[in-house]
């Protein structure tokens, strides 16, 4: 029975488990980029004949990265992470918390990297400059050892072991946060015309309304181009209402989107509606009103007895400013008409009165709405990648001992060390150890020995 | 000048720095070494002018933004980060034979962006999805990490030809013997793939956050993000294999020159024979 688990755990702790897993994804990979996802069943059918088109939804491969096999190579990884950490960790644990005044002497006369004093100090006294030494690379423990010895030990980074495992766990963090955000989470959309207002979102592929728990009204949506006619800007003025008030306010563009309730909107596209929005004050009684008017319709304002219309656009090329010519009537005198370029205020003076004018073109605003709440584990998933990776490659654990005995008249002290990692940055390490040894006066030497 | 004049300049003065420190190696004129070095900074400090001149200039054009934002600007910035690397190397490991295997990336790189029909050298304002912060942080880290990469296969393609050499020509002497030991284009093979894979896992995880504060969505699967994923295992692949099974030599070199093929599909590959939301980089 034990053996049998020895073999499972060996299996899924292997690293030729994790390369295969790593060479499997990367080829799956390369296939879903290869061959177009979410297209519909006719697309396939179409490009691949109906054979293998058989294959592919068998296989899921329209949707690819979230088929039943794929999403098994991910758990299959996940389980290589996990079995792995449970299977080292202690090891590496015991290396990190281990009592290095343990070491038997004879490693420590072996280690690659070591240096022999002969001295004439008392070895208490040797000890007490060493630990001083020592004490500057890392805290330094001593204890007296069997045969009349004392060994002193310092180490720098221990806890840098760590590091590569903090990389393991974030992998898992960031699967945690990507499972969490399919579960509670959605991504779904919602077009909002100019004026009007949403207060449900339609999730993407199932179309599923999900309501929001509070209204977004579109007040404003404006797209500007640079001169060579490339777009500059998509900007949509949103309002939040609950009950009626507004509780948030925000013009959003791409890249600076609303977040409320949960839920973030991001400005995504939009549409031209065949209607314009009129905006028509009249300074005598002071009051204003906009209007949806479609072109070639006309328009009534009962209350300042007037009407109006747009009678035709010119322009609106990419990049241009549409052109309206506007028909005007009021109770006093004949209609008349007169061009009016978008975005620009036009006055009309009549005898009832002063009235300004202006008009826009009504937009559809297209908002990508997300809510995601796996999003913050998988920053924290990154942020841990990236500190783990830091330590597992460029931190390394440096361990010095000192070992004094008796030799003959002399006290012999001996300076050793050992790192994980970088090797040629720790020589240069203990050669300044080696020369603070050599250069404390109060240290007699006697001769010096290999 | 103006820095369509000054990045010209530079890709002539990389093609010099190729063929001299190519001289130097064939002729073993290591004393001549200095000059390909001298060279190489000079083409260096006119690039750096050159892009900050491209930088000065899209201001001047009533739309600034860093010149990252297109295939050729990525390109000239490519190159900029190889050479860099490059210096960086040379001065750490003292060995300027190394120059023949990474400077003329950095040249072809240029020449690529200079004389290439399908790439367009005209400074042109940013879209919309492209006006971000996350702009200069992402394509940074990630030209950085390609960089390293770039200088790994260099790497790798000479140790595998010190390799060979040493197997076929023992005891005779060779154009390569001025070269490092074997162990050491090794240790630089390795650490370079290290760092490279640092800065791609930054990159990567730059443009997930970017996406999300765009799009709503770290994560699409969209080709781009798969090719950097996938070449993110290649590395991660290389890695574990050296630490865990000791894989040195000539593998860990077979595999720096297939990351960088990785590399250079997703910087490259991607945006001309894949269709999908990152297409900036294609004009």
């Amino acid at each position: 029975m034990k053996k049998q688990k020895n073999i499972l755990v060996q299996f899924f702790s292997s690293i030729q488990l994790s390369l295969f897993t790593f060479f499997v994804l990367a080829i799956a990979s390369i296939v879903g980029t290869i061959i177009e996802q979410n297209k519909d069943a006719a697309y396939y059918v179409d490009r691949f004949g109906p054979q293998i088109a058989k294959l592919f939804e068998i296989l899921d491969i329209s949707n690819m990265y979230n088929s039943w096999w794929f999403l098994s190579l991910l758990v299959l990884l996940s389980i290589n992470l996990i079995v792995c950490t449970f299977d080292r960790l202690p090891k590496v644990w015991h290396m990190v918390v281990m009592d290095n005044l343990d070491t038997p002497v004879e490693r420590l006369e072996k280690m690659g990297e070591r240096q022999t004093f002969l001295v004439a100090n008392a070895p208490d006294e040797a000890a007490d400059i060493a630990g001083g030494i020592l004490g500057r690379f890392g805290a330094s423990k001593r204890r007296a050892t069997e045969g009349g010895g004392m060994l002193l030990f310092s180490q720098k980074g221990a806890w840098t072991r760590l590091g590569v495992y903090v990389v393991h766990f974030s992998v898992l963090v960031i699967f945690v946060g990507a499972i969490i955000g399919s579960i509670y989470g959605h991504k779904g959309g919602v077009t909002i015309p100019e004026g009007a207002s949403a207060s449900q979102i339609y999730e993407f592929n199932t179309d599923r309304p999900i309501p929001l728990g509070f209204q977004v009204r579109c007040d404003r949506f404006e797209l500007s181009y640079y001169d060579n006619g490339m777009p500059k800007e998509y900007r949509s003025d949103l309002t939040v209402l609950k009950d009626g008030k507004a509780v948030a306010k925000k013009s959003i563009v791409v890249n600076d989107p609303l977040q409320y309730g949960g839920f973030t909107f991001y400005q995504a596209n939009y549409e031209a509606l065949n209607e314009l929005m009129v905006h028509v004050e009249s300074e005598k009684s002071g009051a204003k009103e906009t209007f949806l008017v479609a072109p070639r319709e006309q328009a009534k304002w009962p209350e300042e007895k007037i009407s109006f219309g747009i009678i035709n656009i010119e322009g609106g090329g990419r990049g241009a400013d549409y052109r309206y010519k506007v028909w005007f009537e009021d109770s006093a005198g004949e209609p008349f008409t007169f061009w009016l370029p978008s975005s620009q205020v036009g006055k009309i003076e009549r005898p009832s009165g002063t009235y300004t004018i202006s008009l826009k073109r009504r937009f559809v605003t297209g908002l990508q709405v997300a809510k995601d709440p796996g999003v913050w584990w998988v920053y924290v998933g990154c942020g841990a990648m990236l500190l783990g990776l830091l330590v597992a490659f460029f931190l390394s654990h440096r361990r010095v001992w000192v070992y004094i005995s008796r030799e003959g008249e002399a006290t012999r002290v001996l300076l050793c060390g050992s790192a994980n990692k970088n090797r040629l940055g720790f020589e240069k390490d203990f050669a300044a150890l080696v020369d603070q040894f050599q250069q404390n006066d109060r240290l007699t030497p006697m001769k010096e020995t290999l | 000048m103006n820095s369509s004049q000054l990045l010209g300049i530079t890709t002539f003065t990389y093609l010099a720095a190729s063929v001299l420190y190519i001289a130097i190696l064939i002729f073993k004129a290591r004393k001549m070494g200095i000059i390909a070095t001298l060279v190489t900074i000079a083409g260096l400090l006119f690039q750096t002018a050159g892009i900050t001149m491209r930088w000065v200039e899209s201001y001047r054009m009533g739309f600034g933004h860093a010149p990252l934002s297109n295939m050729y600007e990525s390109l000239v910035v490519f190159a900029w980060a190889i050479v860099v690397f490059y210096l960086f190397l040379e001065v750490k490991f003292k060995n300027r034979m190394l120059g023949a295997f990474a400077v003329p990336f950095a040249f072809l790189s240029m020449a690529y962006a200079s004389f290439a029909k399908e790439i367009t050298q005209q400074i042109s304002p940013l879209v919309p999805a492209l006006q971000s912060n996350w702009l200069i942080a992402h394509v940074c880290t990630c030209f950085i990490g390609y960089a390293a990469f770039a200088v790994a296969c260099g790497m790798g393609i000479l140790y595998l030809l010190k390799a060979r050499h040493e197997e076929r020509a023992v005891g005779k002497e060779g154009i390569l013997d001025s070269l490092p030991d074997l162990k050491i284009i090794d240790d630089i093979i390795y650490k370079t793939i290290v760092f490279g894979f640092l800065w791609l896992s930054t990159g990567i995880i730059t443009g997930a956050v970017w996406a999300n504060s765009a799009w709503g969505t770290y994560w699409s699967w969209d080709p781009k993000e798969t090719w950097s994923l996938i070449t993110w295992f290649v590395y991660a692949s290389a890695l574990h294999a050296r630490f865990v099974r000791g894989w040195a030599g000539k593998r860990i070199a077979w595999l720096a020159i297939i990351g960088f093929f990785s590399v250079i599909f997703t910087y490259y590959g991607v945006n001309f024979l894949l269709s999908g939301l990152h297409s900036y980089g294609s004009r």
